[in-house]
C-alpha cells in the first residue's frame, strides 16, 4: 500500500516536473546551452592558453642565450602581462568573473551564452596556459638543442620537434580541463544564463518541487562526465600504447 | 690533410651568470679534414668550448670564424651555418616520437636541402654503413644506447655537414657499447671528415686524433700530436691529469 502510493507520487512528480507544459524543454535547451558554452569556452581557452604558453616558455627558454635586444624587451613586457593575466584569472572565483563580465562590462548585452562562453573561456585560458607551459618545459632541453644543432630556427624546432611531443603529453590534462569546465559552467545561472542547472532550477521554481529536476540535472552531468572520462581513458591508453 | 682553416676561434670567453668563468680566452684553429680531440678534467670548459663552436652556448666575448664568416656577428643567420656543423650529444637526443628514418630526414627535408626521396636514399645508405639498415622503422626507445648514438651520428651526417662536433659521445654508454660508436667515428675520420671530439677515450684520441688539445680552467694548456701530448707532456697539470687516467 505504502509502496503503491510512493510509486504514484513518483509518477505524479515526474508528470508535474517534466511533462506538464512541456517543462522538459527547460532541461533540453539548458543542456544544449551547457554543451555550447563548454565547447566555445574550451576553444577560446585553448587559443588563449597556447598564446600565453608560447610567450611564457619562449621567454624562459631564451633567457640566457638572447642578447638584451629591443625584441627581448618587448617579449619581456608581454611575459609580464601574461603573468598578471594568469594571477588575476586564477586568483579570483570564476563566478565573480562571470558576473563582472555579464553584469558589469557587457551589461548592455543579453546574449547570455556568448558572454558565459567568453567568461569561462578567459578563465580556462589561464589554466590551459599553465598546462601547456608545463608540457613544454617538461620536454628535455636536449630536444631543443638537437633541433637547433640541425639548423632549425626556434619556431621550426618548436613546430617539428617539441610541440608534437607536448601535445601528446598534455592531451589527457586538457581533456580533464574540459571535464572540469563542463561542471564549472553550472554557475552560469548566477548571471541568468540559461544553462542546464538553471533549467532545472527554473522547473523547480515553477513546481515548488526540487527533488526531480535537480536529480535529473545531476544525472545528466554525471552521465556526460562518465562518458568523457571513459574517452580520456581510451585516449591515454592509445597514447601510451604507441609511446615511443 | 690540407691546411685550410675551417674554424678559427679567437679569444673566446664564456661566463655563466657573471661569476663562473667557463672559458678564459681560448684561441684555436680547426683545419679541414683534421680530427681534433679535446681532453681535460671535468669543469675544464671543454664541453662549453665545443658548444660555443655552433653557438649552442653564446660566447660572452671572442670571435668564431667558420668557413670565413664571423658567426658571432649578431647579423649572421646562425641557423644556416649550423646546417653545416653536425653535432652529436652525450645523451643522443634522438626525437622519441619519430622513427629512425624520420629522425634522419626531418631536418634535410624541412629545411629544403633535399627532396624526401633523396633524403631517404641518403639516410638508408648511411644506415647501411653503420650496420643499422634494418632499424629504419624503429623508434628510439626500441634501440640500445650504442644503436641510438650511431643513429644520432648518421642523423647529423644526413645534413651533409662540413664538420662534426662530438660532445662526450660515449660517456653515457654501457662499456660494451662504446666500441661500436667509436668504430663509426673512426670510419668517419678515415673518410676525411673534419671532427672535433670532446672525450675521455684516450685510446681513441691516440689512435685517431691528428691533434690533441688539453684544457683546464677554461684555457688550452697544451696541444700537439697525440704522441707529443701523451708521451712527452710538458705542463705539470697535463702530467697530473694523464697520471690519473692512464
Amino acid at each position: 500500500m505504502a509502496l503503491q502510493s510512493w510509486w504514484e507520487n513518483i509518477k505524479f512528480q515526474f508528470d508535474l516536473n517534466f511533462v506538464q507544459r512541456n517543462r522538459w524543454r527547460f532541461i533540453t535547451t539548458g543542456l544544449g546551452n551547457t554543451l555550447l558554452i563548454t565547447l566555445l569556452s574550451l576553444m577560446l581557452g585553448v587559443v588563449i592558453g597556447v598564446v600565453i604558453a608560447g610567450v611564457r616558455s619562449t621567454y624562459d627558454k631564451t633567457a640566457d642565450s638572447a642578447r638584451p635586444t629591443f625584441g627581448r624587451k618587448v617579449l619581456g613586457f608581454f611575459n609580464a602581462l601574461c603573468k598578471v593575466y594568469i594571477t588575476v584569472l586564477r586568483g579570483t572565483p570564476v563566478v565573480v568573473q562571470l558576473m563582472i563580465i555579464c553584469l558589469v562590462i557587457f551589461a548592455w548585452s543579453d546574449n547570455g551564452v556568448a558572454l558565459a562562453s567568453l567568461a569561462f573561456g578567459l578563465n580556462s585560458g589561464a589554466y590551459v596556459a599553465e598546462i601547456i607551459r608545463g608540457g613544454i618545459m617538461a620536454i628535455d632541453n636536449g630536444q631543443f638543442e638537437a633541433g637547433r644543432s640541425l639548423g632549425f630556427n626556434y619556431l621550426q624546432t618548436m613546430r617539428h620537434v617539441v610541440l608534437p611531443q607536448v601535445i601528446k603529453n598534455v592531451l589527457p590534462s586538457l581533456m580533464n580541463e574540459f571535464i572540469a569546465l563542463l561542471k564549472e559552467t553550472s554557475v552560469a545561472g548566477y548571471a541568468a544564463v540559461r544553462d542546464l542547472t538553471y533549467g532545472g532550477n527554473t522547473i523547480a521554481g515553477q513546481t515548488y518541487s526540487y527533488f526531480m529536476p535537480l536529480i535529473a540535472v545531476a544525472l545528466i552531468y554525471l552521465t556526460l562526465v562518465m562518458f568523457l572520462t571513459w574517452v580520456v581513458g581510451r585516449v591515454e591508453r592509445r597514447l601510451r600504447s604507441n609511446d615511443h | 690533410m690540407t691546411t685550410d682553416v675551417l674554424i678559427r676561434v679567437e679569444g673566446l670567453e664564456k661566463h655563466f651568470g657573471g661569476r663562473i668563468h667557463a672559458l678564459n680566452g681560448v684561441s684555436a684553429e680547426i683545419r679541414k679534414g683534421e680530427v681534433v680531440v679535446v681532453i681535460g678534467p671535468s669543469g675544464s670548459g671543454k664541453s662549453t668550448f665545443l658548444r660555443c663552436l655552433n653557438l649552442l652556448e653564446m660566447p660572452s666575448a671572442g670571435k668564431i670564424t667558420f668557413e670565413g664568416v664571423d658567426i658571432t656577428d649578431p647579423k649572421v643567420n646562425i641557423n644556416l651555418h649550423r646546417q653545416k656543423m653536425g653535432m652529436v650529444f652525450q645523451h643522443f637526443n634522438l626525437f622519441p616520437n619519430m622513427t629512425v628514418l624520420k629522425n634522419m630526414t626531418v631536418a634535410p627535408v624541412t629545411l629544403h636541402k633535399k627532396s624526401r626521396e633523396a633524403a631517404e636514399v641518403l639516410a638508408k645508405q648511411l644506415l647501411e654503413r653503420v650496420g643499422l639498415a634494418d632499424r629504419a622503422g624503429a623508434y628510439p626507445n626500441q634501440l640500445s644506447g650504442g644503436q641510438k648514438q650511431r643513429i644520432a651520428i648518421v642523423r647529423a651526417l644526413c645534413m651533409e655537414p662540413d664538420v662534426m662536433l662530438f660532445d662526450e659521445p660515449t660517456s653515457a654508454l654501457d662499456p660494451e657499447m662504446v666500441g661500436e660508436v667509436l668504430d663509426v667515428m673512426k670510419q668517419l675520420a678515415r673518410e676525411g671528415m673534419t671532427m672535433v671530439v670532446v672525450t675521455h677515450e684516450m685510446g681513441f684520441a691516440r689512435e685517431v686524433g691528428d691533434r690533441v688539445i688539453f684544457m683546464d680552467g677554461g684555457r688550452i694548456i697544451e696541444q700537439g700530436t697525440p704522441e707529443q701530448v701523451f708521451e712527452h707532456p710538458e705542463n705539470p697539470r697535463l702530467k697530473e691529469f694523464l697520471g690519473k687516467i692512464l
